[in-house]
This record gives structure tokens, sequence and C-alpha cells, in this order.
């Protein structure tokens, strides 16, 4: 049995490829800022909150921590417009990705809060500042900094958890992948192409986050 | 446009059901043989067979689980073999939870103090013994509620086969939006049934955790 490989007839595709990475990292770029601005939200509301609001992001976090992705973003794509919500593939795809992100980052962070020392907080409360200040002063700083490789992990999830954005045809990587391989036919190929790409993308991410973060964030 | 009643989508849906347990359960019996063997190689003094382990991990952590499947599906037919989504979805699924098991038990062999390998090795016991009588029973302990609770991620990664045109829940939702234009009610049916799945699992794994958390 001989197998050829032409990935030439993938990689001469390449505009098309770059512009698969673009939307691939637009989406994970947006959705990560939201989708960590959400999570510090809950987390707040979990530790903090008042406890119908608290049983709100708790019902939230376990819903979407227990059903697919893809599920929850045939949800927003096909399921919304019949509520009245009409979505462009795009839009329900940063919708999707910022919910079950957001979900996850929750009870990442929720885990650094915990580990704050009750005492930092009340020091912090004696020195007269308001609980708010408190909490975006003193907790959450150290809370972000102990659990930021668990938030880095679950960004590259979410980045690489996007390949399905495709099946809604937003033109992300593997939606590129996808439609090289059905004008050459080098289904193959075309995928071994997009999965290295993933590779990179992940690991880069990954340096850059563990790089960026400590340095810019916190 | 067929008429289906409320009751004929949840049935329909509740049979399809019965193809995402059992897809899970072959991901997560055969992925967790085949991790095994990697977890093995991973903590063997031969440096080569751990790179080969953390490569292979880093490659199916690094790479999204769709492409995985494709390139099962399409990989397979390449060598002329009539696929079906099955064996696609199978030994994707497969291969993809024996990368994360591999990891979390390396984890969980780590967390066994080294002295407890220096103190089997004290006794003369070589490392097949070292690892079978002293390290292993403390590793399997602190690993069950981690590997409880990446059964939900594996049912969950079966919702991806349906994209290889493999019929389990999320493909039977669908089809049966695709027959019912009902798409808020039947989507919201298939999150709830992975739901009902995952979240007692979920919750399982969480009691694990609290039980058999190693004391200090």
């Amino acid at each position: 049995m001989r197998v050829t490989f032409d990935f030439l007839a993938v990689l001469s595709q390449w505009p098309m490829l770059l512009k698969g990475v673009a939307w691939t990292l637009g989406l994970t770029v947006v959705s990560a800022v939201i989708g960590v601005a959400v999570g510090v939200a809950c987390a707040w509301t979990r530790s903090e909150g008042p406890a119908w609001l608290r049983a709100v992001a708790g019902t939230y976090v376990e819903l979407i921590r227990n059903t697919p992705f893809i599920v929850q973003l045939f949800f927003v794509f096909f399921g919304l417009p019949a509520a009245g919500v009409r979505l462009s593939p795009e839009a329900a795809s940063v919708i999707a990705m910022v919910v079950n992100l957001g979900a996850y980052a929750t009870e990442i962070i929720r885990a650094g809060i915990e580990a704050t020392p009750r005492g930092q907080v009340e020091a912090a409360l004696s020195l007269a500042l308001t609980r708010a200040q408190v909490f975006v002063r003193v907790v959450l700083p150290p809370a972000l900094r102990k659990v930021w490789p668990a938030l880095v992990s679950q960004i590259i999830i979410v980045m690489l958890g996007s390949a399905v954005c495709g099946q809604i045809s937003t033109e992300e990587l593997s939606f590129a992948a996808n439609l090289i391989q059905s004008r050459n036919f080098r289904a193959f190929e075309a995928f071994m192409v997009a999965t290295a790409i993933y590779l990179l993308l992940a690991i880069g991410l990954r340096r850059l986050l563990n790089w960026a973060g400590p340095k810019f964030l916190f | 446009m067929v008429e289906f009643a409320f009751w004929d989508i949840l049935r329909n849906l509740l049979q399809a059901l019965r193809w995402t347990v059992a897809l899970s359960l072959i991901a997560f019996v055969g992925g967790g043989l085949v991790g095994l063997a990697l977890l093995v190689a991973r903590i063997t003094p031969s440096k080569a067979a751990r790179a080969f382990v953390a490569g292979y991990v880093q490659l199916f952590q690094g790479t999204p689980l769709l492409m995985q499947l494709f390139l099962a599906y399409f990989g397979i037919a390449l060598f002329g073999i009539n696929t079906s989504p099955w064996v696609a979805a199978a030994l994707a699924l497969t291969l993809y939870t024996s990368a994360f098991l591999a990891e979390i038990w390396r984890g969980c062999v780590e967390a066994v103090p080294r002295g407890q390998w220096e103190a089997a090795q004290s006794l003369a016991l070589n490392f097949r013994e070292q690892l079978r009588h002293v390290v292993l029973p403390q590793a399997t302990r602190i690993a069950i509620a981690p590997t409880v609770g990446f059964l939900v991620q594996v049912i969950k990664g079966t919702a991806l086969a349906s994209v290889i045109g493999f019929v389990e829940l999320t493909k039977a939702g669908t089809m049966i939006t695709n027959a019912t234009f009902r798409p808020f009610l039947v989507y919201g049916c298939v999150a709830l049934l992975y739901f009902a799945l995952c979240f007692p699992i979920s919750l399982y794994a969480r009691r694990l955790e609290a039980r058999l958390r190693p004391a200090h």
C-alpha cells in the first residue's frame, strides 16, 4: 500500500491559512479578555456576593462545566434565534467562548481567592479600605498571580476548542483547513497542517502569556 | 416538516445517549490502558521513553480534539481502509484520553514522596517491585478523584464525534433540529442530558477528593 502526501497543495493556500490563524487568535484574544473578566466577577460573587447571586453564579458554572462546548455553541447559534436573538457566526462563537471560559475561570480564580490569608483582608479593612478596594487591591492581584498558570492553560484549551466554531462557518483555522480540503481533496494533509499550526499556536501562546502575565497584569 | 411531540424528541435523544455512553466507556477504558503503558514509560529511568511520552502528551494536549478526530478519520482512509465513524472516533478519543490520563497519573506518582522510592530501594527492591508494592498503591489512592473527574472531559469530548458523522447525542440533536425546526428546545434538552450525565460524576469526584485527600 503506497501512500503519497502532497503538503505543497495545502501550503500553497497559505493566505487562507493565515486568515484562519488571524481569526483563531482574534477570537481567542477577545474571549480571553472578556472571559477572564467574567471569571473575576463570578468569583467575587461566589465568595462575597449575596446568597441568591451566589446560587445564580454557581448554577452557571456547573451548567457550563458539565456540558460540551459544541452544544453550547449550537445552542447560542441555532437556539437563540428562535428566542429572537439573531447572531452572526463570529458573534455566536465569541459569546460561546466567553461563556465557556468564564465558567472555568470562575473556579480557577476562586481557588486563588480562597488561598488568600484571612489576615490580609482584615489588615486591609482595618486600614479603612472599602470591601471593593480590598478585593481589587489586596485580594485579586496575589490570587491571579497564584492561579495564572492554570488560567493560561484554560485559555489555551478554549483556543483549541475554537476549532469547533468552524462548524457554524466562523472562518477560523479549522474552517480554512476544511475549505482547502474541499477544493483539492487533500484532507489528511490539510488537517495535518492545521493541527501543526494549532500546536505551534498553543506553545507560543503559553510562552507569551506566562511571560506577559507577571510582567503587565499583576 | 415532521410533527414531533416533545416526548418523541426526548425519546430519540435518550436513545442516542446510549452511544454517547458507549463511546465514553470505550475511550475511558482504552485510554486508561494506553495511558497506563505511557505512565510506566514516563517514569522509567529511560530518557528516550520519557521524551517520547512527553512529546506524545504535548501533541494531544496542544492540538484540538476536533483535528485529532479528522486526522483519525482521514488517516485511516488514507490506507485504503473503509473507515466508519465508530472506528475513527474510538481511536481518536482513546489516544486523546490516554495522553491526559498519563499526565494526570504522572502527577499522582510524583506526589508520592521521593523518600518512599528510596526506602523501597534500600530494602533491595528493584524498579518494578518499588513501583508495584510501594509507589503505585499510594499513587492510585491519590489518582482516583482526578481520574473520575476526567471522565467528565471524556464524555464532553465524545460530542465532537458528531462532526465526523457519529450519531451520538449531539448529532441526534442536530438531526432532530433539522426535522423539527425547534433548535432552542432540542439543544436545550441535549445540554440538560449531558448535564444529567456529567454533573453526578463531577459531584462524586469532588466528594472523593475531599475524602481521599492524602494526609500531610
